[in-house]
């Protein structure tokens, strides 16, 4: 009875957020006539606002593309800022279609909710001041670091300097922006994230150069987007747009061929661009979906490049973010 | 001329009597909001049992993983996320005990000055009023942070306070003014014999030396609490005289005399079981010692800023409403100044401030969970926060977070009720 009572006071607040667990979300879109897609508040390379509000990066492409193979227009997304620690409950509470917001898969989230696949393999890294000689992040013993709150980087954190009998402060900010506020005004000697998101950080502060990311990579992060639990068509909606992207860039097909490869004999991308086979139709799309997301967004390789590569502002080289055919471990299945 | 009804009082159908029909409409209200809650209820329990979110509260055994940097009580990573919870609820009470405490003498302070005869005074309180209550105290918190953070010097080099700093400062004056060198070297080697300073300040908080509690140090403690308790023998001794013979007794200052003196007394028998853990920078940090962090600092100081400027306001309209009367006739009567506030016009004033004070106390304690926008570990940025994160068990997680909350400010408003009532009574004698 006591459990009872428990469970009605908490329903009371709840009852209402919670969204069906059988919502078809690819209707529920195509009816609302726009995606909304979770970003983060603002990652150079990943998901960023510039002065008139258009968004660009990375995760902002996976959205873009997603919108291109529903609605044949790649500007039908509505973007929601979320921060490390309220992004799953906008999820899981259906205020966002996708979760497309740097967000590392591990057992204990895809155990709640859906990762579509590995848009970016990162791993976790320090940056520390220069004046500080520090070379190594073994050298960090007794150091005050700065992490923002509800990551797996506050987690590994923890374990890095327990595994190595260091000892270390934490100070959890609930945001990227104070978080790095709190580094810039020295309340601690390293901040530590994702090498890429150190990357973006170190271009909003004042003096970049007066910084160093260390060599040493802690943790697997692999970063993609999400959908929730127990809507499969949409979770293969998604999870195919990711694939639809590697696959043109293994197939040669980019944003600038794409309409010449509706004449291409070759099997593989006659299956794709959809002039074999149904395939789009199998997942609730139209045969000319990866056609859209190649003509609007562009492949893999060219999202890549165009947000985070050596030829953007955070010159990152491709790394493991390679195809597997070219010596990195991006991989799709076949579209058969 | 009124006729006897045959047969006794009229009798009215049960559907026409009012309390019957009063009874029922109540009955069908409650009914219906029971059932919506049931409602939403069973309706959130299948959805989030259809994605697969766990419910109930066995994950408060589970080990946490992540660093906190302020714990009164031990932690480390590999404890649970109970434990977190009680770090967290402990930080939170710390900031609502020394803010509430702070405040009300601040706010005093601000009060009184209001209504101060002297032009520049009033007028000052007026500006801190006017200025401090009309700006967001998110902003205010943000801030003293940077602030804070931004005026302080890195840990290499810190601030150090004490003798050792100043007198090592008036060496090197002393050869900037162009003194002989011996006499600089004087001033220097008597710094250097006097040690290293205790406290310092930098942009990673205050650190201060940690008092370690050698034997017998738990019978200095014993002898605070029986000098405590015989204050209050002495203040009843005292009164019962007063009623039998009018003759008063220094109250006061009787009782800070057995709480001061008898603690000590007992420390210089024992031998000054007491000792003292010295901070010293080692590697990034200092290490030893105890320190306040800025976070904390930050945050006490916005909060208790902020609420002052309300308490001071509540304070003057406490001592406005006492009529002036009320202080004529106290002096007509003979007492002293003193007197005549501490036992006619304050005890009538805080029956007015109480109240809206305990208003106050509330509004400052849950304020605290702004916290989270600097990064101070309170209840609500480790559990509602970072645990919720980390376990995904948002319902669980809020509602113990709701339930804190509110017996907080329930037992604080109980306890403030209770000497609301206790002030009144006094005037009912």
């Amino acid at each position: 009875m006591k459990r009872a009572i428990f469970t009605l006071g908490l329903a009371i607040g709840f009852g209402l957020s919670v969204a069906p667990a059988t919502a078809q979300t690819l209707k529920k879109v195509k009816d609302r006539g726009s995606l909304i897609c979770g970003v983060s508040q603002g990652l150079p390379g990943f998901s960023t606002p510039d002065d008139k509000g258009n968004w660009t990066g990375l995760d902002v492409d996976y959205c873009r593309a997603i919108a291109a193979a529903i609605f044949n227009d790649p500007a039908k997304v509505k973007f929601s800022p979320l921060s490390t620690k309220d992004r799953f409950e906008a999820l899981k509470s259906g205020e966002i279609d996708v979760l497309s917001r740097n967000s590392t898969w591990t057992l204990s989230r895809d155990a709640l909710y859906n990762f579509v696949g590995v848009n970016y393999y990162d791993g976790q890294g320090f940056m520390v001041r220069k004046a500080l000689k520090v070379n190594s992040a073994l050298e960090l013993n007794g150091a005050s670091i700065c992490v923002q709150t509800g990551t797996t980087t506050e987690l590994n954190l923890g374990d890095y300097f327990r595994s190595n009998s260091m000892r270390h402060e934490v100070i959890a900010f609930s945001t990227a922006d104070e978080t790095i506020k709190a580094y810039e005004a020295g309340r601690c000697d390293a901040f530590t994230t994702d090498v890429s998101q150190l990357y973006s950080e170190k271009l909003k502060l004042s003096n970049a150069n007066d910084h160093v990311i260390l060599p040493e990579i802690i943790s697997k992060e692999p970063l993609g987007p999400m959908v929730r639990h127990a809507d499969d068509q949409w979770f293969d909606v998604v999870k195919w747009v990711h694939f639809a992207m590697i696959n043109a860039e293994e197939l040669g097909l980019n944003s600038k061929n794409v309409d010449e490869s509706l004449k291409s004999n070759m099997p593989e991308v006659k299956r794709l661009v959809g002039t074999e086979g149904n395939f789009g139709e199998q997942l609730g799309l139209t045969k000319d979906w990866a056609v859209r997301i190649v003509k609007h967004v562009g492949n893999y390789g060219e999202v890549f490049e165009r947000n985070v590569g050596t030829g953007s502002r955070l010159g990152i080289s491709r790394g493991i973010n390679r195809l597997w055919s070219k010596g990195g471990i991006q991989y799709a299945p076949p579209i058969r | 001329m009124k006729q006897a009804l045959p047969g006794g009082p009229p009798r009215v159908a049960v559907h026409r009597n009012p309390r019957v029909r009063s009874a029922f409409y109540q009955i069908v209200v409650l009914a219906v909001v029971l059932a919506c809650a049931y409602a939403f209820a069973v309706n959130a329990s299948a959805n989030l049992r259809a994605q697969g979110f766990a419910s109930g509260l066995g994950f408060l055994g589970n080990t946490a993983g992540f660093g906190i940097n302020q714990t009164l009580i031990d932690y480390s990573e590999t404890d649970t996320y109970g434990r977190v919870f009680v770090v967290g609820l402990l930080n939170t009470l710390l900031v609502a005990v020394i803010g509430c405490v702070l405040a009300t003498i601040l706010g005093f302070i601000i009060g009184i000055a209001r209504l101060s005869p002297n032009w520049l005074i009033a007028r000052l309180g007026g500006v801190y009023v006017e200025t401090i209550r009309n700006l967001p105290l998110l902003f205010q918190i943000l801030f003293w942070y940077l602030a804070v953070l931004g005026t302080m010097p890195g840990p290499r080099n810190s601030v150090g306070l004490g003798l050792q700093p100043i007198i090592s400062a008036i060496g090197d004056t002393s050869v900037w003014l162009g003194l002989p060198a011996a006499i600089a070297d004087a001033w220097r080697g008597l710094a250097a014999w006097i040690g290293p300073p205790d406290v310092y300040l930098n942009n990673r908080g205050v650190i201060l030396p940690r008092p370690l509690l050698g034997d017998g140090s738990e019978w200095v403690f014993a002898a605070f609490v029986a000098a405590v308790l015989a204050a209050f023998v002495v203040r009843h001794w005292a009164r019962r005289r007063l009623d039998a013979t009018g003759r008063t007794f220094p109250v006061g200052w009787t009782s800070l005399a057995l709480i001061v003196t008898l603690p000590v007394a007992v420390l210089l028998v024992l031998g000054v079981p007491l000792a003292f853990e010295h901070p010293e920078l080692r590697g990034f940090n200092f290490v030893g010692g105890v320190r306040l962090i800025p976070e904390l600092v930050a945050l006490l100081f916005a909060l208790v800023t902020y609420t002052a400027a309300y308490i001071g306001e509540v304070v003057r309209a406490g001592i406005l409403a006492v009529p002036r009367g009320q202080s004529e006739a106290a002096l007509a009567l003979g007492l002293r100044r003193g007197l005549a506030l501490r036992l006619i016009i304050v005890p009538q004033a805080l029956r007015v401030i109480v109240p809206p004070l305990t208003n106050q106390f509330l509004n400052l304690t849950k304020n605290s969970s702004l916290a989270v926008g600097i990064g101070y570990p309170d209840l609500f940025a480790v559990f509602a926060g970072t645990t919720l994160n980390q376990t995904h068990q948002a319902i669980e997680i809020i509602a113990i977070t709701m339930a804190v909350y509110l017996a907080i400010s329930l037992i604080t408003s109980i306890a403030m009720n209770w000497y609301n009532a206790r002030t009144n009574r006094r005037f009912e004698r």
